[in-house]
């Protein structure tokens, strides 16, 4: 399944889709950071809005690409997590330690404004 | 054959009576004499005290309707129709204060009264007056079963929506001002509870786009350690949806709570009381609050 990657100037946005496989998340891993290189992005937003589970594979996979990108010196926003996935995941002990939240795309990319404005 | 009036022609044709024969015997002579076997009822109720919460001409409305249930039950032997019914006059008298061993005791002096008439009626046919009562026994007492389980089903449904409105009552989801909710918790807080107002107030993040979460635990007393997971998982859950939660007003019972279960302090926001909470909250929203005059 191809995951839809916008860019919006140096920023990139990654739509999931409700149902990723194991295999779509691995391929989305590689396929983000080549982007990241590709544009010189400084930040990437994932919008899991559409997603209704967050098992343990998909939130270790969320945490790893954060920390490839971070290695290229790119911050990334996890945005669009549902109150219900929210509270699933943290029964389950997945909390995205370290990766930066936002409640949707518009906050994400305020955050990253705010963060910008101040690092420059 | 049998005649009507119970007495036989003939011993050998006795056996010939099918149950629902029987029955259909019954109860048209439970028909027959509705009115009068229902004013004896109505009698004996007001004798032995019961229903007083209600006035003679409701009593009298209610026992017509359940006479006429009653004899239909014996009649159609629909008993989930009997419960329906059941659960609908439970909620109609509940909220009068009718209590579960009223219903019951009703249904039973019903169950005798219909009886007494049935010995006085074949009461010169042992042995017909014995299958007779073969057939209805069963019956009645299936009813008064139902009656009672249809009445004590819906005092549990009452009690379950009383519980479930007073939980929503008392975790209020309030916003103070623009990205900023305080969920002021009071009383005592149960597992059902705690996951109740964790699911409410992700809820409210949502709607309000609340970027700061003032929980207040001041009137809380104590905590124990499932509930004080329960309140680590909150602020990681509100953390997902971009939402930094401040906790104000832990008691020294609490703060040791917390610290015994090796709750990591640098992942929880606290401040000593709700105001310096909705202060510090104020200034991660970047507000100012500037004293203009003094109150008038």
């Amino acid at each position: 399944m191809e995951v839809p990657i916008l860019k919006q100037g140096a920023v990139l946005i990654a739509t999931f889709q409700a149902a990723l496989s194991d295999a779509d998340l691995n391929h989305l891993r590689m396929g983000l950071v080549q982007q990241v290189v590709k544009f010189r992005s400084r930040a990437v937003i994932v919008d899991v809005t559409a997603m209704d589970v967050m098992d343990s594979f998909a939130s270790r996979t969320l945490r790893e690409i954060a920390h490839m990108i971070r290695l290229r010196g790119a911050e990334t926003v996890i945005v669009g997590i549902q109150p219900e996935v929210a509270f699933a995941m943290v029964q389950l002990g997945l909390t995205l330690e370290g990766v930066a939240t936002a409640l949707d795309l518009e906050e994400g990319l305020a955050y990253l404004n705010e963060k910008f404005k101040t690092a420059n | 054959m049998a005649k009507r009036d119970g007495t036989s022609l003939s011993p050998e044709l006795k056996q010939a009576e099918e149950p629902s024969e029987l029955l259909r015997e019954l109860v048209a002579h439970l028909r027959q004499n509705r009115t009068q076997l229902r004013e004896e009822w109505v009698v004996r109720i007001t004798e032995t005290r019961l229903l007083t919460a209600m006035t003679k001409e409701e009593i009298f409305a209610e026992a017509t309707s359940v006479y006429d249930s009653y004899v239909e039950a014996l009649e159609t032997e629909a008993f989930e129709a009997l419960q329906a019914y059941a659960r609908n006059l439970s909620e109609r008298i509940i909220p009068r204060g009718v209590e579960t061993h009223e219903v019951v005791g009703i249904v039973l002096l019903l169950r005798d009264v219909l009886a007494r008439s049935l010995f006085a009626k074949y009461q010169n046919d042992f042995k017909k007056l014995n299958r007779i009562l073969d057939a209805y026994e069963p019956a009645a007492n299936r009813i008064a079963n139902t009656v009672a389980v249809g009445f004590v089903q819906e005092r549990e449904r009452v009690i379950r929506q009383q519980q479930e409105a007073i939980r929503e009552l008392s975790t209020p989801v309030l916003q103070v001002r623009e990205r900023l909710l305080i969920l002021p918790i009071i009383g005592v807080i149960d597992p059902q509870r705690a996951r109740q107002l964790t699911e409410q107030l992700l809820r409210g993040i949502r709607t309000n786009r609340a970027k700061v979460v003032v929980i207040d635990i001041t009137g809380v007393a104590a905590m124990d350690l499932t509930v004080a997971n329960n309140l680590v998982q909150t602020v990681e859950a509100s953390r997902l949806l971009g939402a930094t939660v401040i906790v104000t007003g832990l008691s020294p019972e609490i703060a040791q709570t917390l610290v015994t279960i090796g709750v990591d302090l640098g992942k929880m926001n606290t401040v000593g009381d709700l105001q310096g909470g909705i202060e510090q909250a104020e200034r991660l929203l970047g507000y100012k609050v500037e004293k203009l005059a003094e109150p008038r």
